[in-house]
């Protein structure tokens, strides 16, 4: 057994490394690293970045422009670009969408549409959960028809779409749609691309809890998709939608993410006071950041075992499921411990302040303002991407055979 | 990076597995456990037969292994069989001998398996204390809740001084020395050892001047380690008894394992348990390392971890097994009580928290 990298990984980080110190621009990692909003343009800006590099699509095959590297070098990657602050990849086309074509496509459709993931002509987004359909996802209602058209048969399709992240940026969605209503519930959906500028669509805003507009409603009418753009076969989407939801996985624990997080709070613990000390010599405060931080160090070891347990390269199966559990209740807990570690000064709302380039005057001191959004918007984590319940139900059924 | 063991380590691990699981039924080890002794001698020394303790040993202690690893694998084996048999003190009191150097005949004795002792470190309600007298010292005072005490033939006892704590070998039989011996909760013997005007020649002494702490540290670096893995082991050992159970018990007409309440608090278990082996992997790996502070601390989070971890283990086995987990019958209650009772040595999850704490600070 032995936990260090090899020779080839640590030379492997150390290009990383390089590559983020040279090619990332300060400008996004401040953003990032001081908790505002990023702009499209932003995360287009790093998308192009890492596109020239060959290294935005780091999972994908090399014959589609992927960099063919292993689950540990993706984890490297992944923990690498957390630790520097970059922006993290939009995910819907690169580690969704393409897999799934990848895999399922039809030829003309990776021809299509894998390069302009790459080259950011399309921005997609995903059209998964519905009012209707959030965890029980097999029950959605969103209905496709085959229609005939002189120019070619389409589908016609009807109904509503919700928690569509950054969908008012896309120019493209993937949807899950019913074609069969009279099939068992998983056997009659299919997968569907559309474009987001038929007529017949509309997107509406969703304010979050945080005040923030991160996701949207997407509602369709009578908006007409040619056939072309059926994904496999019809009446199969749901083996397409569960294997998008397992397979860019490595990251799912977000290791990184919670490394330069703890970081910053050990940073704020230091400065902020408490009793006359250092809040860090709390030894309430200091007992709650040891617990997170054990955890923390036990969960990096737990996600190369899982990731190491992963013959030949492939995707982790239902021990992604650990990872996630555990890997979001660590990373809620460190944005708990923040917005705490500000007191009395993580209550004034200022959103203007989480604007790129705001030159007002801190209320309190500097980030205070965006704890207490990070920390709410931060609940999200384990609701989306299959709530820690469902993921508790697929431990159950896949690892424990209950 | 590589998380298999070497086929060396594995044969090992196998080979006692394999052993405890064919000859160490519960029913043996509870006659061991809760008899006078809390151990039995007969399976003390087939146990030793194995060559279990060499192999908590390097090459120039007399044995055959001794990294983090070897502890690691030797004792989640021990604790998946939840075992009794005075190994914890073979590792502690030899590895303080191995760290101090000398007293060459004593380590043998221990290595081979045929010497029996003791490490004896958390004062009593009178501190141990050593009076310089002629070239050697008379002790008096009392070491609380000493494992195996009533078995050991030595005693190695810690003395806290004001520099340097001074470390010495004793024979339990020295005049002046007795114990009071009595049965742990979860089986298992262990006792207070008084002393009484106990003279100890200066040859006595377990490496130099100044290096006392270094042996404490060394003997109870492994220590921490070794109940770490036992831990580990002995979760394991209680997740597939309670997965079993969650399978073959039905009530309302299905197994008790269909029903999300109980699904989702296995998993939890599950969850926890994964990442205690990854405290016991980071324990292991940094216990051979050169840095001394993040040993420490490796060490620490593992001792912390396993903790919360045994008693969230033990109290959820029992709670889903419903009443059957609380008869002294049934080989879970016995493992729970040892995932509990585990957090009594050698500091518990708060010590082990503070002190994370603290080396966080020294680093």
């Amino acid at each position: 057994m032995d936990l260090s990298f090899t020779p080839e990984e640590e030379s492997f980080r150390d290009e990383v490394r390089a590559f983020f110190r040279d090619k990332l621009p300060t400008r996004l990692s401040t953003l990032v690293r001081e908790g505002k909003r990023l702009r499209k343009a932003d995360m287009e800006d790093w998308h192009a970045i890492l596109n020239e590099r060959g290294w935005l699509a780091n999972h994908w095959p090399e014959k589609w422009g992927g960099p063919g590297w292993s689950v540990i070098q993706r984890f490297i990657f992944d923990n690498e670009s957390a630790l520097a602050h970059a922006p993290r990849v939009v995910p819907f086309g690169v580690n969704m969408l393409g897999p799934v074509l990848i895999k399922y496509g039809s030829e003309e459709q990776k021809q299509t549409w894998l390069p302009r993931i790459l080259d950011g002509s399309d921005w997609w987004c995903q059209g998964y959960s519905e009012p209707g359909a959030g965890s029980d996802l097999a029950g959605l209602k969103t209905t496709a028809v085959r229609q005939t058209r002189e120019g070619g048969d389409v589908y016609v399709v009807n109904g509503q779409k919700t928690w569509t992240t950054l969908g008012q940026h896309a120019d493209m969605i993937f949807c899950l749609v019913r074609t069969d209503p009279a099939a068992k519930k998983q056997e009659g959906i299919s997968f569907l691309l559309i474009d987001m500028k038929s007529p017949g669509i509309e997107v509406r805003p969703i304010t979050l809890i945080d005040g923030e507009q991160e996701v949207n409603e997407v509602f369709f009418t009578d908006v007409e998709v040619p056939v072309a753009n059926l994904v496999g076969e019809e009446n199969q989407g749901w083996t397409y939608a569960k294997y998008l939801l397992t397979y860019e996985r490595t990251n799912i624990a977000g290791v990184g993410f919670s490394i330069a997080s703890f970081e910053r709070l050990k940073e704020v613990a230091q400065s902020q006071r408490k009793n006359g000390r250092a809040l860090a010599d709390d030894p309430l405060f200091a007992a709650r950041m040891a617990r997170v931080e054990i955890d923390l160090a036990n969960m990096q070891t737990t996600n190369l075992r899982v990731l190491a347990a992963v013959a030949g390269g492939g995707a982790p199966g239902a021990e992604s499921s650990m990872l996630k559990i555990k890997g979001t209740e660590i990373r809620q807990e460190i944005t708990a411990l923040t917005r705490r570690a500000y007191g009395s000064y993580a209550a004034p709302y200022i959103p203007e302040a989480l604007e790129a380039g705001w030159n007002g005057e801190d209320v309190g001191p500097e980030d205070a303002a965006m704890a207490a959004p990070s920390y709410f918007n931060n609940r999200k984590l384990s609701i989306f991407g299959g709530s820690n319940e469902i993921q508790k139900n697929i431990i159950s059924k896949a690892i424990l055979g209950l | 990076m590589n998380f298999e063991h070497s086929d060396d380590r594995r044969m090992l691990a196998d080979t006692l597995v394999r052993a405890l699981r064919d000859g160490y039924p519960i029913e043996t080890r509870n006659a061991g456990a809760y008899g006078e002794a809390g151990y039995d001698p007969a399976v003390w020394a087939q146990l030793n037969e194995l060559g279990i303790v060499s192999a908590l040993f390097d090459e120039a202690a007399g044995g055959f292994g001794g990294s983090g690893f070897d502890i690691m694998v030797v004792f989640e084996a021990l604790g998946r069989a939840l075992v009794v048999e005075p190994f914890l003190g073979a590792l502690m009191a030899g590895r303080a001998l191995a760290a101090g150097g000398g007293h060459d005949a004593a380590l043998a004795g221990i290595v081979s398996g045929e010497t029996i002792a003791a490490f004896a470190h958390e004062d009593g309600a009178t501190p141990v204390t050593a009076t310089p007298s002629g070239d050697g010292w008379t002790l008096s005072g009392s070491k609380a809740v000493v494992q195996q005490a009533g078995a050991a033939s030595l005693l190695v006892v810690t003395v806290e001084q004001d520099r340097d704590p001074l470390v010495l070998l004793i024979d339990a039989t020295s005049p002046g020395v007795s114990v009071r011996s009595y049965n742990t909760v979860e089986g298992g013997a262990a006792g207070d050892v008084s002393f009484d005007g106990v003279r100890v020649a200066a040859d006595a002494r377990i490496g130099s001047e100044g290096q006392g702490q270094a042996v404490v540290d060394a003997a109870v670096g492994a220590g921490l380690l070794a109940l770490s893995a036992e831990a580990v082991g002995a979760m394991d050992f209680v997740k597939e008894a309670t997965l079993g159970y969650l399978r073959d018990r039905k009530q309302f007409g299905v197994p008790i394992g269909k029903f999300q309440a109980l699904q989702h608090r296995m998993a939890t278990v599950l969850l926890e348990i994964e990442q205690a082996q990854s405290a016991v992997i980071n324990a292991a790996t940094a216990f051979d390392g050169d840095d001394v502070t993040a040993r420490n601390r490796a060490l620490a989070a593992a001792k912390y971890t396993i903790g919360r971890t045994g008693a969230l283990v033990a109290e959820e086995s029992i709670q889903l097994h419903g009443g059957i987990g609380m008869t002294w019958e049934y080989a879970v209650s016995h493992y729970a009580k040892r995932l509990v009772m585990i957090d009594h040595q050698l500091g518990d999850e708060d010590h082990h928290l503070q002190r994370y704490i603290e080396l966080a600070k020294a680093a």
